[in-house]
């Protein structure tokens, strides 16, 4: 037997309560612990080894052994994890918060405090 | 006397379409006698990539040939890699995987629903809708970190694990979700309205879904009793359910196929909360797939195809995807020949079109 305007109660509910949105900016975003924001990396813990950068599918890390640089390109980068799982060293992570938009493809550079540490090694 | 028959182009772009999809409707007065389409608008290539990503990068690649299902992209990429390389993936992993792919199912039957609700001019009821289905990307995104693009499968097993504290948070809120759908389907299921849309139009025949190879709830609706989750794969094998057809072959038909479907996703999340064991979720792969597999699972929208083959080299030689819009999409046209110009957008969506994964 068809119902006549099934929908009025909850359209009444919906006119009368808050909205489910939230107001973001002005409130800020909340994300689970597990959110995959963005890359960091603990540098002083890099081997150098490239392996990241290797596995990145789009190719958004370089590593450069000779300058003891870790390069991430933000707006490459798809944030799927590959990187964390293939490093050796487990000193890549992926933290909640993502990249903000910006007008030019920065890259965030990192530099591995290296010297005294290849010493001692 | 002959009339004069008029072609109007329908899409690729209209609101109805969320994606690109050409249709020539060839008219006699407001009746549609033939259509005609065209595909091809966002092809993006990526079977192609094979070639230049190894066959665990290409996880990742083939997650995104859909927003919807990327999950179970991703997965039936890995089962299939998983079958060439005879890896056996703990019972553990299998079980998340069926969760996960059982919680895909739900949200993309509640998008349907608003889709649907969009098409036949309930607004109103579409932000509903889409409002429940936002309690689900929430779970998604507490439990895989990703609201779209999950990133949880590889080759050998999943990569994040639900604790039970986390899997029962889940099915509190899955109850409090089936509440709500009980009220939300007695719209689609009861009202005046929408029955005189969705009643016997669009009918497709038990023998032409057949024939025309239809697939999922578009079929199951015609009254065939098809579901590939009954081949056993991730951990269908060990649940219980029965396969949910409809006889009516209407559009009303695959309505109460997909919402009853939901209900019994939540029950198969249930099932598998329950009997989820302790243990492992992934081992590791060593070495490179050498050999073929076809894969079949089935996705919201119905039975998707996966065939890989590996030659011993990290990159894999040929993958292909079947979607299962693609099988439906003969179907569409069956069932617009013969409608009312105003049923097109509606009919096109009943079968739950997803352009992108068509053409990937
Ligand atoms: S998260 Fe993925 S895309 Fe981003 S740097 Fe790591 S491997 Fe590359
Ligand atoms: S894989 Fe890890 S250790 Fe190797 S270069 Fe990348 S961040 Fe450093």
């Amino acid at each position: 037997m068809p119902k006549f305007m099934p929908f009025a109660g909850t359209m009444l509910k919906n006119l009368f309560s808050k909205p489910v949105t939230t107001s973001y900016p002005e409130k800020p975003a909340v994300y689970p612990e597990r959110s995959r924001g963005h890359v960091e990396i603990a540098v002083d813990q890099c081997i150098m080894c490239g392996l990241c950068s290797r596995n990145c599918p789009p190719r958004a890390i370089t590593v450069d052994r000779a300058a003891g640089t870790w390069t991430i390109n933000r707006f490459d980068c798809v944030q799927c994890g590959y990187c964390t799982e293939v490093c050796p060293k487990k000193c890549l992570t992926i933290i909640p918060g993502y990249q903000t938009p910006g007008t030019e493809k920065k890259e965030a550079v990192y530099h591995k405090p290296a010297p005294e540490k290849k010493e001692e090694a | 006397m002959a009339s004069k028959k008029s072609v109007v182009p329908f899409g690729p772009q209209h609101p109805v379409l969320p994606e690109p999809i050409h249709l020539d409707l060839v008219l006699d007065d407001e009746k549609v006698v033939e259509a005609i389409p065209s595909i091809g608008f966002v092809h993006r290539g990526l079977e192609s990539l094979v070639k230049k990503k190894d066959f665990k990068e290409m996880q990742y690649v083939v997650e995104r040939t859909c927003g919807i299902c990327s999950f179970m992209h991703g997965m039936t990429y890995c089962e299939t890699i998983e079958h060439i390389m005879d890896v056996e993936v703990p019972v553990r992993g299998r079980y998340l995987r069926t969760i996960w792919c059982e919680m895909s199912r739900l949200h993309s039957h509640m998008l349907w629903l608003g889709l649907l609700a969009d098409a036949f001019g309930f607004e109103s009821l579409f932000y509903q809708c889409w409002r429940m289905r936002e309690q689900i990307l929430d779970m998604f995104e507490a439990s895989t970190g990703g609201r779209v693009i999950f990133s949880v499968n590889a080759p050998g097993g999943v990569l994040k694990d639900m604790p039970s504290d986390m899997l029962h948070a889940f099915v509190e809120k899955l109850d409090g979700f089936e509440t709500e759908l009980h009220k939300i389907a007695d719209i689609f299921l009861n009202d005046y309205t929408v029955l005189t849309r969705l009643k016997g139009v669009g009918i497709l025949t038990p023998e032409e879904a057949h024939d025309l190879g239809a697939a999922g709830p578009m079929l199951r609706a015609s009254g065939i009793a098809r579901d590939t989750r009954k081949l056993g794969y991730a951990a269908y094998g060990d649940l219980d359910f029965d396969i949910i057809t409809s006889d009516d072959c209407d559009s009303f038909a695959r309505c109460d196929v997909r919402i009853r479907e939901m209900y019994q996703s939540i029950q198969l999340i249930k099932q598998a909360v329950d009997k989820i064991p302790e243990g492992d979720i992934a081992v590791p792969v060593k070495g490179n797939p050498e050999g073929e597999y076809f894969m079949r699972v089935e996705q919201p929208r119905g039975e998707a195809i996966y065939y890989a083959k590996g030659n011993g080299t990290k990159f894999l030689e040929r993958i292909r995807i079947r979607t299962p819009t693609f099988a439906n999409i003969p179907a569409l046209l069956k069932t617009l020949k013969g409608c009312q110009l105003s049923d097109v957008p509606l009919l096109i969506l009943t079968i739950d079109p997803c352009i992108s994964c068509t053409e990937r």
